[in-house]
């Protein structure tokens, strides 16, 4: 690609991104091309990061290991459904995913844990997400026991109106009166350290930009 | 009325509205006697009958206005009386079902007419004015303070403003008070019914069954045993969550003809209960059958062969000591059930106050010296209950349970005594016992926490994360909650989580520690599970919210000396000091996370932290050394009150040693410290008046405190007597400002000096002392002493020297004797038999006390009229003053010698003295090289010189080649008193040999000779 349109396409997503400046997202959209790798450009041919090789990313650089919640985060950053990750979708997922405030991380996360788009997270969906959470303990007759607790408790915790499953408004409302809830059905953003190395090596020369809070 | 219907009666919590009063036997017997009260009351006092109440007594009545006849005007939905008060307006008012009522009288009739329902009346009336006796005499009576002052005052009080009936309310305060204690006496004869039975009564007699227990045909039973093997310190072996039932213990008991019986044993008494579930880990804790006074009593009945055979076993058992032990049969058992049932309620109700209370303590770590009267109250009922557990007490609901809480607590009080140093044992103290309240909670909880901590132990982060968000919905501040999370081993996990990298699960983890950790127990538990080095390292962490709560958590736990310790050992001060600069780093750090908090609170929970572990005095060094006082000073000139009080609760704390003081002056903190003496928060008022005290030690620091106008702040918050913590500071800042006369001065153009004499009586004792300081103080200079006598602050003075207190009486005497300098004062100190008193304090056991009152007598026997008569009339004083030279206090000794140079000016006295050996006693004294002290013993010989052969007994007793050293002394007050001594005592001739010897004309100062000259 030359520079000229790396150029353009950088002053773009700039314009439609609020959390990263010029300089920051130039070097993402360099990391972008060299993870992607040498792709020539046809017309027709979707260029990006497809499912596998995103998981491969968020369970490297971001440490992530729940094979579902790494799906959901894939589906998150796909916006238009095609199953690849474009550049603009990588730099507006990453803005969310790295620097969003928190009504976005909320939005994003909620989008994360309801499975099935229904604008719920049901009791089947969280029984889904929170399966592997527990130790299988081998006394318990019914392995799935715990589960179906710690289902209840959360219940009890977030859903505010009392109708058996989260809605945005319920979910909304237990995570500003306890923020360690945001990620309540796993872990879908980055750790801190993590985060904080993945910042450093992409953009090195951290001094030269100011992040906006 | 009403320490008993405060302490006594047990009210049932119904959420927020109105509580009632439960129908028991003894709150029934209680009504009666009230009704009795009132009954009888118009005719037995006529004339206070008539007395108007403060405020009507309204409630809810059930009569109808039909009931009502002569002497009331009624209508077809209201009633008023005819009698009318002052302005007019009837004495009884009833409209609909609203009740009110403003006399005796009215109260008197209207028991008349409600015949049948006057106990219900009575009950509904109590139960809607739960303190009558406030709203019948104002709340100038405070009925919970309970002393006899509070009669006298109100009789002050009320004869100032009301001069046509000014003796009703006093009688009437009598009457009630009279009544309170006949309630009480009642109640009691009530309550020493019902004993209880203890852990080892029950252990005992099981220990017996089973001594006669075995396959057999002549044993009792076949097998007798505990459903655990675990005992408590307290001696129960039930859970602690069914302990707070006043259960005991469970067995298991087999007897020959029927099926295993489970039995719980209770301070109640012993039932069956619902036997052991399924999974045999359970028992259902229902009771089944009625309660029996005791397990032989139960097997009895139970079964026949166990009767049987017990009667063969009869006369080898100790049963009838056992029996000795236990209750007689007390009240129906329907009624223990129901007064079962009531306290639990009203203990759920009590240990919410209790929190809010904690709650308030919060921010305030060093606030032991004053306890609420309450707590005190029941402490000593605790130690009661210790001294003798099988006499019921008198203001306890659940004796049973107050049993076994003196069993904990005393353990408790051993661990606390073994651990703690007693240098510091007084801030270590807690509040008395959190158990004894909070410990009403469903059972259901403790499952529910077990639950939790189950999953915290074996659940992922995000598992964890949903145990942890849910374990802080429980009432985390009551007592069974934080219980429970120790007992099912969550401490262990919750510190554990600690040392992960989760950042979210410490978070969780730290949030419930901080709660948990205002509970006593709880925190040396958290130390001793290795806690706080692991908290100690947080402190480092880059998320600023983790280091705040952190800090918050070391400030909740390092509240006893071990603890403190800990924390400086692990390097905590000075990583807490550098949380405080944290408001201070210009660039913010790049990722301002989610889970991050503002600068502002971490340099808040930093000082918060340091002010606990502030209280030990090499932390305070520890502080300084890390450079904190600099970083303490920077944060006093925010304007944030959250922010201040602990920084200047630090500093106060801090202040105690003189490097801080001289660095706070240094720091320019005195100045911020005056600002904040003008800010809205009670909290913070206190604290700034509690550092100035401390710092007002140095007279710079008085000097600053005057010219950056902190005077006038001080004295305006004396006037401002309803929150005593802050008026103890206040008062305490006064007396310390004061020592410096410009400051007096300044108190004296703002009228503290009045406000002051005004605050001598009815203040607790922390207040009196610094009181009493400050007016010692003042009453120095001529004019303020004059002012304090015409304020009539020497009679309360006066009254004060009668205390126990010994800061107080060492201020009290400071402060009289200053008055007797006066000789106006004098006088009425004399009639107000203050020498008396005076004297009387040579007898305290406390040297400061002693020298303190010796002083004080000498002004008194200088400025006394016929003082020489006076002293002699003190049976035995004269002789308590010259056994007090044997004492080993030099300050003692010191005032004593100065009260015999005053007591010697009169002849018979000095006769007197002499005969008591007075002259060998000082001779003994003269080898010392304490100025002062040989100031006054020179004063002293001189005076004793004049009688007898004293002159010559000086001599024999070598008393005058010290006093010839006294001359090369270079105080020259003591060159003078010497010179003074040498010239009587040179008029025996050997004494001048003696002298001479000595060199004393070679030392010869000009005043030997001054005096050598008068001579001739």
């Amino acid at each position: 690609m030359n520079r000229k349109k790396l150029q353009k396409l950088t002053d773009t997503l700039t314009k439609n991104c609020k959390h990263f400046n010029t300089y920051e997202v130039n070097c993402l959209v360099n990391l972008f091309y060299t993870l992607v790798g040498d792709v020539a450009e046809r017309p027709g041919v979707v260029v990006g990061l497809d499912r596998n090789a995103f998981r491969n990313i968020l369970h490297m650089t971001f440490g992530m290991t729940d094979d579902m919640i790494m799906d959901r985060v894939f589906r998150g950053f796909d916006k238009d459904n095609d199953g690849c990750i474009n550049v603009a979708e990588w730099i507006n997922g990453l803005s969310v995913f790295l620097r969003g405030s928190l009504e976005e991380k909320m939005k994003y996360c909620f989008e994360v844990f309801d499975l099935n788009g229904d604008g719920f997270i049901s009791k089947e969906e969280m029984f889904h997400m929170l399966k592997n959470s527990l130790l299988k303990q081998p006394s318990e007759e019914d392995p799935d026991e715990g589960i179906k607790d710690l289902v209840e408790i959360t219940l009890k915790k977030m859903d505010y109106d009392h109708d058996g499953k989260l809605s945005f408004t319920d979910y909304e409302e237990a995570v500003r009166e306890e923020i360690l809830l945001l990620e309540a059905f796993g872990p879908c953003l980055p750790d801190p350290k993590r985060q904080m190395e993945f910042e450093t090596q992409v953009f090195k020369d951290t001094h030269e930009f100011n992040y906006g809070i | 009325m009403g320490v008993t219907l405060t302490r006594s009666v047990q009210w049932t919590a119904s959420g927020h509205g109105t509580r009632t009063l439960e129908a028991t036997p003894l709150h029934d017997g209680i009504l009666e006697e009230i009704i009795l009260f009132v009954d009888s009351f118009l005719y037995e006092h006529p004339r206070e009958a008539k007395f108007v109440f403060e405020e009507p007594l309204r409630w809810k009545t059930s009569l109808e206005p039909s009931a009502f006849g002569a002497g009331y005007v009624i209508s077809e939905k209201a009633v008023q009386s005819e009698e009318v008060d002052e302005n007019g307006e009837p004495l009884l008012f009833l409209s609909g079902p609203h009740m009110k009522i403003r006399s005796f009288g009215q109260l008197s009739r209207l028991l008349r007419i409600a015949k049948d329902t006057r106990l219900k009346e009575t009950r509904a009336c109590l139960e809607a004015n739960r303190d009558p006796v406030v709203k019948i005499l104002g709340l100038d009576y405070n009925t919970t303070k309970g002393e006899d002052s509070s009669a006298l005052s109100i009789l002050g009080k009320r004869s100032k403003d009301n001069d046509s009936e000014p003796e009703c309310p006093m009688t009437i305060a009598r009457l009630l008070r009279q009544l309170d204690v006949h309630l009480l006496s009642h109640s009691l004869r009530h309550v020493s019914l019902e004993t209880p039975l203890n852990p080892s009564a029950i252990k005992s007699d099981i220990e017996l069954l089973r001594r006669h227990a075995g396959n057999g045909e002549h044993t009792v039973l076949e097998s007798i045993d505990y459903t655990s093997d675990y005992e408590f310190s307290n001696g129960c072996r039930a859970p602690p969550w069914r302990q707070v039932y006043g259960e005991i213990c469970y067995v298991l008991v087999k007897p020959h003809d029927v099926a295993t019986l489970c039995i719980t044993c209770s301070a109640e008494g012993v039932f069956l209960n619902g036997g052991k579930t399924d999974d045999e880990r359970e028992i259902n804790y229902e009771r089944k059958s009625k309660i029996y006074k005791d397990l032989v009593t139960l097997l009895r009945e139970k079964s026949p062969k166990f009767s049987e055979n017990m009667a063969t076993q009869e006369n080898k058992s100790n049963e009838e000591q056992q029996k000795d032990k236990f209750q007689p049969d007390g009240a129906p058992n329907k009624e223990q059930g129901a007064a079962r049932a009531a306290p639990e309620k009203s203990t759920l109700e009590k240990s919410q106050i209790n929190f809010s209370r904690s709650a308030a303590k919060r921010l305030q770590p060093s606030l032991n010296w004053r306890k609420a009267p309450d707590s005190k109250d029941r402490r000593s009922s605790v130690k009661d209950t210790l001294e003798e557990k099988h006499v019921s007490k008198l203001d306890k609901p659940r004796p049973s349970l107050s049993t076994v809480k003196a069993h904990r607590k005393s353990a408790d009080k051993i661990e606390e005594i073994m651990s703690e140093s007693s240098s510091e044992s007084e801030e270590d103290e807690e509040p008395p016992d959190h158990r004894q309240e909070a410990n009403a909670d469903l059972p259901s909880e403790y499952w529910q926490i077990q639950k939790l901590v189950k999953y915290l132990k074996g659940g992922n982060q995000t598992a964890t994360v949903i145990a942890l968000c849910s374990m802080r919905d429980f009432s985390l501040a009551q007592e069974t909650c934080q219980l429970a999370i120790r007992d099912v081993g969550g401490l262990e996990v919750l510190i554990n989580l600690l040392d992960t990298d989760e950042v979210k699960c410490k978070i969780g983890s730290l949030k419930i520690l901080k709660e948990i950790s205002h509970n006593p127990q709880i925190r040396r538990n958290i130390v001793d599970l290795g806690g706080l080095p692991i908290m100690v390292n947080i402190l480092d962490s880059s998320n600023k919210n983790l280091k705040c709560l952190a800090a918050e958590t070391i400030a909740n736990v390092a509240k006893f000396r071990r603890a403190r310790q800990a924390v400086r050992k692990h390097g905590g001060i000075t990583k807490l000091v550098a949380l405080l600069d944290c408001g201070q780093i210009s660039v913010e750090p790049p990722q301002p996370s989610l889970y991050e908090t503002r600068d502002v609170e971490v340099a808040r929970c930093g000082a918060q932290a340091l002010w606990s572990c502030s209280k030990s005095y090499s932390n305070k060094e520890a502080i300084r050394k890390a450079g904190g006082i600099p970083l303490l000073a920077r944060l006093m000139k925010t304007s944030h009150e959250d922010m201040l009080i602990p920084v200047v609760g630090t500093l106060q704390e801090c202040a105690s040693e003189e490097n801080y003081r001289a660095a706070i002056r240094a720091e320019r903190i005195i100045e911020n410290l005056v600002k904040n003496l003008n800010s809205e928060n009670e909290q913070l008022q206190e604290h700034c008046a509690m550092a100035i005290y401390q710092c007002a030690e140095d007279e710079e620091t008085r000097d600053l405190v005057r010219l950056h106008g902190g005077l006038k702040p001080l004295a305006s918050l004396l006037t401002k007597t309803d929150n005593k913590m802050r008026l103890a500071a206040v008062t305490g800042a006064i007396w310390k400002c004061s020592i410096s006369k410009e400051n007096v001065t300044k108190f004296r153009e703002y009228k503290a000096i009045e406000t002051l004499v005004g605050l001598l009586t009815d203040q607790p004792e922390e207040v009196l002392v610094n009181v009493v300081g400050a007016l010692g103080e003042c009453c120095q200079e001529h004019e303020n002493r004059v002012l304090v006598r015409k304020c009539g602050g020497i009679q309360p003075l006066v009254n004060l020297l009668v205390g126990i207190n010994q800061a107080l009486l060492v201020n009290v005497t400071k402060a009289v004797g200053a008055c007797a300098v006066e000789p106006e004062s004098m006088m009425i100190i004399d009639r107000l038999d203050g020498v008396r008193l005076l004297w009387s304090l040579l007898k305290n056991p406390h040297p400061d006390v002693k020298a303190s009152a010796a002083w004080a007598l000498c002004p008194c026997i200088e400025n006394a009229k016929d003082a020489g008569e006076m002293v002699r009339s003190f049976v035995g004083g004269l002789e308590l003053v010259v056994n007090l030279l044997k004492s080993e206090n030099k300050e003692v000794l010191a005032s004593v010698c100065a009260a015999i140079t005053n007591i010697a000016k009169d002849q018979e006295n000095l006769a007197v003295i002499t005969d008591h050996g007075v002259v060998p006693l000082l001779s003994k004294l003269a080898n010392t090289n304490n100025d002062k002290l040989r100031r006054h013993l020179a004063e002293a010989i001189s005076r004793c010189c004049m009688w007898g052969r004293n002159r010559v007994a000086f001599g024999e007793h070598k008393a005058v080649a010290p006093l010839v050293r006294y001359l090369k002394s270079e105080d020259t007050s003591v060159h003078r008193a010497t010179a003074q001594a040498l010239y009587q005592l040179s008029e025996d001739a050997d004494n001048c040999i003696t002298m001479h010897e000595n060199g004393a004309v070679k030392e010869g100062t000009e005043w030997f000779f001054f005096f050598a000259e008068k001579r001739r």
